[in-house]
Protein backbone atom coordinates (compact mmCIF):
# COMPACT_ATOMS: atom_id res chain seq x y z
CA UNK A 1 0.00 0.00 0.00
CA UNK A 2 1.30 3.01 -0.56
CA UNK A 3 1.57 5.76 2.32
CA UNK A 4 -0.55 8.92 2.84
CA UNK A 5 2.33 10.79 1.44
CA UNK A 6 3.02 8.84 -1.13
CA UNK A 7 -0.85 8.94 -2.17
CA UNK A 8 -0.36 12.35 -2.18
CA UNK A 9 2.15 11.82 -5.05
CA UNK A 10 0.53 9.69 -7.02
CA UNK A 11 -2.30 12.62 -6.96
CA UNK A 12 -0.04 15.21 -7.86
CA UNK A 13 1.44 12.85 -11.12
CA UNK A 14 -1.96 12.32 -11.92
CA UNK A 15 -3.11 15.99 -11.89
CA UNK A 16 -0.47 16.86 -14.19
CA UNK A 17 -1.32 14.50 -16.75
CA UNK A 18 -5.15 14.36 -16.35
CA UNK A 19 -6.06 17.83 -14.53
CA UNK A 20 -9.39 17.51 -12.40
CA UNK A 21 -9.45 13.64 -12.73
CA UNK A 22 -9.01 13.16 -8.99
CA UNK A 23 -11.64 14.50 -6.77
CA UNK A 24 -10.24 13.67 -2.88
CA UNK A 25 -7.99 10.98 -1.45
CA UNK A 26 -8.24 9.20 1.68
CA UNK A 27 -6.24 7.31 3.67
CA UNK A 28 -7.92 4.98 6.07
CA UNK A 29 -6.45 2.20 8.33
CA UNK A 30 -4.12 1.00 5.86
CA UNK A 31 -5.94 1.61 2.72
CA UNK A 32 -5.67 4.31 -0.06
CA UNK A 33 -8.40 5.83 -1.73
CA UNK A 34 -8.49 7.65 -4.93
CA UNK A 35 -11.54 9.46 -5.47
CA UNK A 36 -11.86 10.43 -9.54
CA UNK A 37 -14.07 12.16 -12.10
CA UNK A 38 -16.64 9.00 -13.27
CA UNK A 39 -15.97 10.55 -16.70
CA UNK A 40 -12.20 10.34 -16.36
CA UNK A 41 -12.13 6.91 -14.19
CA UNK A 42 -10.73 5.11 -17.61
CA UNK A 43 -8.11 7.48 -18.19
CA UNK A 44 -6.98 6.69 -14.35
CA UNK A 45 -6.83 3.94 -14.48
CA UNK A 46 -4.70 3.44 -17.80
CA UNK A 47 -2.34 5.84 -16.46
CA UNK A 48 -2.37 3.80 -13.02
CA UNK A 49 -1.63 0.45 -15.17
CA UNK A 50 0.61 2.11 -18.04
CA UNK A 51 2.73 4.69 -16.15
CA UNK A 52 6.54 4.04 -15.12
CA UNK A 53 6.94 3.49 -11.03
CA UNK A 54 3.24 2.47 -10.92
CA UNK A 55 2.18 -0.56 -12.72
CA UNK A 56 -1.01 -1.13 -11.20
CA UNK A 57 -1.48 -4.54 -13.65
CA UNK A 58 -3.79 -6.33 -11.70
CA UNK A 59 -7.52 -5.58 -10.84
CA UNK A 60 -8.60 -7.48 -8.30
CA UNK A 61 -11.83 -6.67 -7.59
CA UNK A 62 -14.30 -4.44 -9.55
CA UNK A 63 -17.63 -3.85 -7.31
CA UNK A 64 -20.31 -1.14 -5.89
CA UNK A 65 -21.34 -0.19 -3.38
CA UNK A 66 -24.92 2.24 -2.74
CA UNK A 67 -24.23 4.82 -0.54
CA UNK A 68 -28.15 5.55 -0.09
CA UNK A 69 -28.70 8.22 1.40
CA UNK A 70 -25.19 9.70 0.59
CA UNK A 71 -25.40 11.78 -2.52
CA UNK A 72 -23.77 10.77 -5.28
CA UNK A 73 -25.01 7.52 -4.68
CA UNK A 74 -23.13 4.71 -6.26
CA UNK A 75 -19.60 4.45 -5.54
CA UNK A 76 -18.20 1.90 -8.16
CA UNK A 77 -14.54 0.57 -6.83
CA UNK A 78 -11.71 -0.62 -8.57
CA UNK A 79 -9.12 -2.57 -6.57
CA UNK A 80 -6.11 -2.44 -8.02
CA UNK A 81 -2.80 -4.52 -7.12
CA UNK A 82 0.86 -4.30 -8.51
CA UNK A 83 1.60 -7.51 -7.92
CA UNK A 84 5.68 -6.68 -7.69
CA UNK A 85 5.56 -4.55 -4.83
CA UNK A 86 2.41 -5.98 -3.53
CA UNK A 87 0.82 -2.99 -3.47
CA UNK A 88 -2.77 -2.07 -3.44
CA UNK A 89 -4.37 0.92 -4.50
CA UNK A 90 -8.97 1.62 -4.53
CA UNK A 91 -10.20 3.98 -6.81
CA UNK A 92 -13.38 5.30 -6.12
CA UNK A 93 -15.71 6.72 -8.85
CA UNK A 94 -19.22 7.61 -7.46
CA UNK A 95 -22.16 7.95 -9.28
CA UNK A 96 -25.39 10.03 -8.79
CA UNK A 97 -28.62 8.71 -9.10
CA UNK A 98 -30.05 10.28 -12.41
CA UNK A 99 -34.00 10.63 -12.37
CA UNK A 100 -33.94 9.04 -15.50
CA UNK A 101 -32.63 5.80 -16.49
CA UNK A 102 -29.64 4.40 -15.22
CA UNK A 103 -26.59 5.56 -13.66
CA UNK A 104 -23.50 4.98 -16.47
CA UNK A 105 -19.84 4.80 -16.34
CA UNK A 106 -16.99 3.56 -19.28
CA UNK A 107 -16.49 0.15 -18.92
CA UNK A 108 -12.83 -0.61 -18.46
CA UNK A 109 -13.00 -4.02 -19.94
CA UNK A 110 -10.61 -2.54 -22.51
CA UNK A 111 -8.24 -1.85 -20.17
CA UNK A 112 -8.43 -4.99 -17.83
CA UNK A 113 -10.68 -7.63 -19.34
CA UNK A 114 -10.74 -9.94 -15.94
CA UNK A 115 -13.68 -6.97 -15.31
CA UNK A 116 -16.07 -8.31 -17.89
CA UNK A 117 -17.92 -10.43 -15.87
CA UNK A 118 -17.65 -8.04 -12.25
CA UNK A 119 -19.05 -5.33 -14.52
CA UNK A 120 -21.64 -7.27 -15.27
CA UNK A 121 -22.47 -8.36 -11.76
CA UNK A 122 -22.37 -4.71 -10.85
CA UNK A 123 -25.01 -4.34 -13.48
CA UNK A 124 -27.16 -7.50 -12.31
CA UNK A 125 -27.56 -5.88 -8.71
CA UNK A 126 -27.22 -2.20 -9.16
CA UNK A 127 -28.23 -1.31 -12.72
CA UNK A 128 -25.04 0.18 -13.38
CA UNK A 129 -24.57 0.34 -17.04
CA UNK A 130 -20.99 0.16 -18.11
CA UNK A 131 -20.55 1.72 -21.48
CA UNK A 132 -19.31 -0.03 -24.14
CA UNK A 133 -19.17 -3.06 -22.31
CA UNK A 134 -18.99 -6.08 -24.90
CA UNK A 135 -21.84 -7.95 -23.39
CA UNK A 136 -24.03 -6.13 -20.73
CA UNK A 137 -26.60 -8.77 -19.64
CA UNK A 138 -27.53 -10.32 -16.45
CA UNK A 139 -25.21 -12.73 -15.08
CA UNK A 140 -26.73 -14.53 -11.73
CA UNK A 141 -29.93 -13.83 -11.89
CA UNK A 142 -32.32 -14.85 -14.51
CA UNK A 143 -32.49 -12.99 -17.33
CA UNK A 144 -36.22 -11.69 -16.68
CA UNK A 145 -35.65 -10.91 -13.67
CA UNK A 146 -36.77 -7.14 -12.96
CA UNK A 147 -35.02 -4.51 -10.80
CA UNK A 148 -31.74 -4.30 -9.31
CA UNK A 149 -31.84 -6.21 -5.59
CA UNK A 150 -28.61 -5.03 -4.14
CA UNK A 151 -29.53 -1.38 -4.09
CA UNK A 152 -30.28 -0.24 -0.90
CA UNK A 153 -34.31 0.83 -1.32
CA UNK A 154 -35.19 -2.46 -2.72
CA UNK A 155 -37.39 -4.73 -0.72
CA UNK A 156 -35.42 -7.67 1.06
CA UNK A 157 -38.72 -9.73 -0.15
CA UNK A 158 -38.86 -13.13 0.44
CA UNK A 159 -41.71 -14.15 3.42
CA UNK A 160 -42.18 -12.95 6.97
CA UNK A 161 -41.69 -15.41 9.40
CA UNK A 162 -44.12 -15.62 12.04
CA UNK A 163 -42.32 -17.01 15.22
CA UNK A 164 -44.19 -17.57 17.92
CA UNK A 165 -42.71 -15.30 19.95
CA UNK A 166 -43.72 -12.31 17.93
CA UNK A 167 -47.50 -13.20 18.01
CA UNK A 168 -47.49 -13.42 21.31
CA UNK A 169 -45.67 -9.52 21.63
CA UNK A 170 -47.19 -7.91 18.82
CA UNK A 171 -50.43 -10.05 18.53
CA UNK B 1 -31.53 -74.74 7.31
CA UNK B 2 -30.66 -78.05 5.79
CA UNK B 3 -33.73 -79.29 6.71
CA UNK B 4 -35.59 -76.62 4.79
CA UNK B 5 -33.40 -77.15 1.77
CA UNK B 6 -34.06 -80.87 2.14
CA UNK B 7 -38.18 -80.38 2.10
CA UNK B 8 -38.21 -77.92 -0.92
CA UNK B 9 -36.37 -80.91 -2.69
CA UNK B 10 -38.51 -83.40 -1.51
CA UNK B 11 -41.63 -80.96 -2.32
CA UNK B 12 -40.05 -80.53 -6.03
CA UNK B 13 -39.71 -84.40 -6.58
CA UNK B 14 -43.07 -85.05 -5.55
CA UNK B 15 -42.48 -86.68 -2.14
CA UNK B 16 -44.35 -84.57 0.19
CA UNK B 17 -48.02 -85.12 0.63
CA UNK B 18 -50.88 -84.36 2.91
CA UNK B 19 -50.07 -82.95 6.25
CA UNK B 20 -46.31 -82.48 5.53
CA UNK B 21 -47.47 -80.43 1.94
CA UNK B 22 -49.95 -78.26 3.91
CA UNK B 23 -47.24 -77.31 6.17
CA UNK B 24 -44.92 -76.52 3.40
CA UNK B 25 -47.07 -74.50 1.37
CA UNK B 26 -47.97 -72.26 5.24
CA UNK B 27 -44.38 -71.79 5.53
CA UNK B 28 -43.49 -70.73 2.14
CA UNK B 29 -46.43 -68.74 0.45
CA UNK B 30 -47.40 -65.47 1.00
CA UNK B 31 -50.72 -64.64 -0.17
CA UNK B 32 -51.43 -60.55 -1.27
CA UNK B 33 -52.73 -58.60 -4.04
CA UNK B 34 -51.10 -57.41 -6.38
CA UNK B 35 -51.17 -53.30 -5.80
CA UNK B 36 -49.31 -54.49 -2.52
CA UNK B 37 -46.67 -56.19 -3.68
CA UNK B 38 -46.08 -53.54 -6.66
CA UNK B 39 -45.72 -50.80 -4.11
CA UNK B 40 -43.77 -53.43 -1.87
CA UNK B 41 -41.25 -53.20 -4.59
CA UNK B 42 -41.20 -49.83 -5.57
CA UNK B 43 -40.73 -49.19 -2.16
CA UNK B 44 -37.76 -50.83 -1.56
CA UNK B 45 -35.87 -50.42 -5.07
CA UNK B 46 -35.82 -46.65 -5.44
CA UNK B 47 -33.32 -45.13 -7.40
CA UNK B 48 -32.35 -41.29 -6.19
CA UNK B 49 -31.44 -39.06 -8.28
CA UNK B 50 -27.80 -37.71 -8.54
CA UNK B 51 -28.30 -34.08 -7.73
CA UNK B 52 -27.04 -31.84 -5.42
CA UNK B 53 -28.38 -28.52 -5.11
CA UNK B 54 -26.29 -26.80 -2.23
CA UNK B 55 -24.58 -27.87 1.15
CA UNK B 56 -27.22 -30.70 1.97
CA UNK B 57 -25.58 -32.54 -0.91
CA UNK B 58 -22.89 -33.07 1.20
CA UNK B 59 -25.22 -34.79 3.35
CA UNK B 60 -27.69 -36.81 1.08
CA UNK B 61 -26.11 -37.98 -1.84
CA UNK B 62 -22.54 -38.32 -0.60
CA UNK B 63 -22.50 -39.31 3.16
CA UNK B 64 -25.82 -41.52 3.14
CA UNK B 65 -24.40 -44.16 0.68
CA UNK B 66 -20.83 -44.30 2.81
CA UNK B 67 -20.60 -47.32 4.99
CA UNK B 68 -21.50 -45.13 8.04
CA UNK B 69 -24.96 -44.64 7.22
CA UNK B 70 -25.86 -46.78 4.16
CA UNK B 71 -28.86 -46.34 2.24
CA UNK B 72 -28.06 -49.80 1.18
CA UNK B 73 -29.99 -51.17 3.80
CA UNK B 74 -33.63 -50.05 2.36
CA UNK B 75 -32.56 -50.64 -1.42
CA UNK B 76 -31.84 -46.84 -2.32
CA UNK B 77 -28.12 -47.16 -3.26
CA UNK B 78 -28.42 -47.08 -7.18
CA UNK B 79 -27.89 -43.21 -7.35
CA UNK B 80 -28.76 -42.31 -11.04
CA UNK B 81 -27.11 -39.63 -13.07
CA UNK B 82 -30.06 -39.14 -15.48
CA UNK B 83 -33.80 -38.44 -14.23
CA UNK B 84 -35.01 -40.35 -16.90
CA UNK B 85 -33.71 -43.27 -14.54
CA UNK B 86 -34.31 -42.08 -10.99
CA UNK B 87 -37.52 -42.44 -8.75
CA UNK B 88 -36.73 -39.95 -6.28
CA UNK B 89 -35.42 -36.11 -6.53
CA UNK B 90 -34.16 -35.07 -2.82
CA UNK B 91 -33.48 -31.38 -3.05
CA UNK B 92 -30.86 -31.00 -1.05
CA UNK B 93 -30.36 -27.03 -0.49
CA UNK B 94 -32.17 -24.19 -0.96
CA UNK B 95 -33.29 -23.91 -4.48
CA UNK B 96 -32.54 -20.00 -6.17
CA UNK B 97 -35.01 -18.57 -8.65
CA UNK B 98 -32.65 -19.46 -11.46
CA UNK B 99 -32.47 -23.17 -10.36
CA UNK B 100 -36.04 -23.32 -10.03
CA UNK B 101 -37.26 -24.08 -13.38
CA UNK B 102 -34.40 -26.67 -13.78
CA UNK B 103 -35.32 -28.41 -11.12
CA UNK B 104 -39.13 -28.16 -11.93
CA UNK B 105 -37.53 -29.52 -15.70
CA UNK B 106 -35.77 -32.37 -13.76
CA UNK B 107 -39.01 -33.57 -11.86
CA UNK B 108 -40.82 -33.56 -14.98
CA UNK B 109 -38.13 -35.84 -16.97
CA UNK B 110 -39.23 -38.23 -14.21
CA UNK B 111 -40.91 -41.00 -14.88
CA UNK B 112 -44.09 -42.07 -12.57
CA UNK B 113 -44.01 -43.04 -10.45
CA UNK B 114 -41.95 -40.56 -8.63
CA UNK B 115 -41.25 -39.06 -5.38
CA UNK B 116 -39.36 -35.97 -4.12
CA UNK B 117 -37.87 -35.36 -0.47
CA UNK B 118 -37.51 -31.80 0.57
CA UNK B 119 -34.20 -32.08 2.71
CA UNK B 120 -33.37 -29.47 4.99
CA UNK B 121 -34.76 -26.35 5.64
CA UNK B 122 -33.84 -23.98 3.14
CA UNK B 123 -35.76 -26.31 0.51
CA UNK B 124 -38.20 -27.06 2.42
CA UNK B 125 -39.36 -22.81 3.60
CA UNK B 126 -36.61 -21.27 2.45
CA UNK B 127 -35.07 -21.37 6.13
CA UNK B 128 -32.88 -18.60 6.71
CA UNK B 129 -32.81 -17.20 2.89
CA UNK B 130 -35.81 -14.74 2.85
CA UNK B 131 -34.72 -13.09 0.42
CA UNK B 132 -35.26 -11.86 -3.03
CA UNK B 133 -32.89 -14.38 -4.76
CA UNK B 134 -34.26 -18.03 -3.69
CA UNK B 135 -37.35 -19.59 -3.64
CA UNK B 136 -39.82 -19.66 -0.19
CA UNK B 137 -40.09 -23.34 -0.53
CA UNK B 138 -39.50 -25.71 -3.02
CA UNK B 139 -43.49 -26.34 -3.33
CA UNK B 140 -44.10 -23.68 -4.69
CA UNK B 141 -43.27 -25.00 -8.08
CA UNK B 142 -43.42 -28.86 -7.43
CA UNK B 143 -44.71 -31.51 -5.47
CA UNK B 144 -43.22 -32.47 -2.37
CA UNK B 145 -43.95 -35.80 -0.60
CA UNK B 146 -42.33 -35.29 2.46
CA UNK B 147 -39.69 -32.71 4.07
CA UNK B 148 -36.88 -33.17 6.46
CA UNK B 149 -36.26 -30.28 8.88
CA UNK B 150 -32.78 -29.79 9.75
CA UNK B 151 -29.94 -27.05 8.73
CA UNK B 152 -28.37 -29.74 7.61
CA UNK B 153 -30.85 -32.77 8.47
CA UNK B 154 -28.35 -35.71 10.08
CA UNK B 155 -28.43 -38.26 7.64
CA UNK B 156 -30.16 -40.30 10.50
CA UNK B 157 -32.85 -37.87 10.07
CA UNK B 158 -33.15 -38.11 6.47
CA UNK B 159 -32.85 -42.11 6.56
CA UNK B 160 -35.68 -41.64 8.84
CA UNK B 161 -37.92 -39.52 6.50
CA UNK B 162 -37.09 -41.84 3.92
CA UNK B 163 -38.37 -44.86 5.35
CA UNK B 164 -41.47 -42.40 6.07
CA UNK B 165 -41.51 -42.13 2.32
CA UNK B 166 -41.81 -45.97 1.80
CA UNK B 167 -44.33 -45.65 4.25
CA UNK B 168 -46.20 -43.78 2.19
CA UNK B 169 -45.59 -45.63 -1.37
CA UNK B 170 -46.29 -48.92 -0.06
CA UNK B 171 -49.83 -47.50 1.59
CA UNK B 172 -50.77 -45.59 -1.36
CA UNK B 173 -51.70 -47.77 -3.91
CA UNK B 174 -51.70 -44.60 -6.46
CA UNK B 175 -48.30 -43.41 -7.29
CA UNK B 176 -49.37 -40.86 -9.88
CA UNK B 177 -48.66 -37.26 -7.89
CA UNK B 178 -51.22 -35.67 -10.27
CA UNK B 179 -54.13 -37.31 -8.87
CA UNK B 180 -52.07 -37.40 -5.12
CA UNK B 181 -51.77 -33.54 -5.19
CA UNK B 182 -55.28 -32.93 -7.15
CA UNK B 183 -53.72 -31.79 -10.76
CA UNK B 184 -55.13 -33.63 -13.16
CA UNK B 185 -55.18 -31.46 -16.44
CA UNK B 186 -51.78 -29.33 -15.85
CA UNK B 187 -49.67 -31.43 -18.05
CA UNK B 188 -47.99 -29.30 -20.26
CA UNK B 189 -49.47 -31.17 -23.33
CA UNK B 190 -52.83 -30.79 -21.60
CA UNK B 191 -52.63 -26.95 -20.64
CA UNK B 192 -51.29 -26.17 -23.90
CA UNK B 193 -47.58 -25.96 -23.11
CA UNK B 194 -44.94 -26.11 -25.20
CA UNK B 195 -45.39 -29.59 -25.85
CA UNK B 196 -48.85 -29.72 -27.08
CA UNK B 197 -48.63 -28.66 -30.74
CA UNK B 198 -47.65 -32.21 -32.20
CA UNK B 199 -50.20 -33.91 -29.72
CA UNK B 200 -52.97 -32.02 -29.96
CA UNK B 201 -55.03 -35.35 -31.00
CA UNK B 202 -54.10 -36.76 -27.49
CA UNK B 203 -55.10 -33.83 -25.86
CA UNK B 204 -58.52 -33.79 -27.20
CA UNK B 205 -58.72 -37.61 -26.25
CA UNK B 206 -57.64 -36.87 -22.82
CA UNK B 207 -60.11 -34.04 -22.50
CA UNK B 208 -62.43 -36.97 -23.93
CA UNK B 209 -61.52 -39.45 -21.19
CA UNK B 210 -61.59 -36.87 -18.52
CA UNK B 211 -65.61 -36.17 -18.95
CA UNK B 212 -65.78 -40.19 -19.24
CA UNK B 213 -65.04 -40.71 -15.83
CA UNK B 214 -66.82 -37.00 -14.86
CA UNK B 215 -63.56 -35.30 -13.45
Amino acid sequence: VPDAPGLELIRGEIEGDHPGAVLDTSFDRGQAVLVVDPEQVLAVLGWLRDAPGQEYTFLSSLHVADYLPATPRFGVHYELLNRDRVERLRVKAMLSDPTAGLPEIDSCVSLFPTAEFQEREAYDFFGIVFRGHPDLTRILLPEDYVGWPQRRDFPVGGEPVTFTYNERAYG
Amino acid sequence: MQDRQLRARDMLRGDLEGEELERYVEERVVMTNLDKMLNWGRANSIFPLTFGLACCAIEAPISLVTARYDIARFGAEALRASPRQADMIILSGRVSIKMAPVVRRLYDQMLEPKWSMAMGACSSSAGMFSNYAVVQGADKFMPVDIYVPGCPPRPEAVLYGFTKLQRKIMGNPDPGWRRRYNAEGTEEWARGGPASTPSAVEAEAYERARELIGA
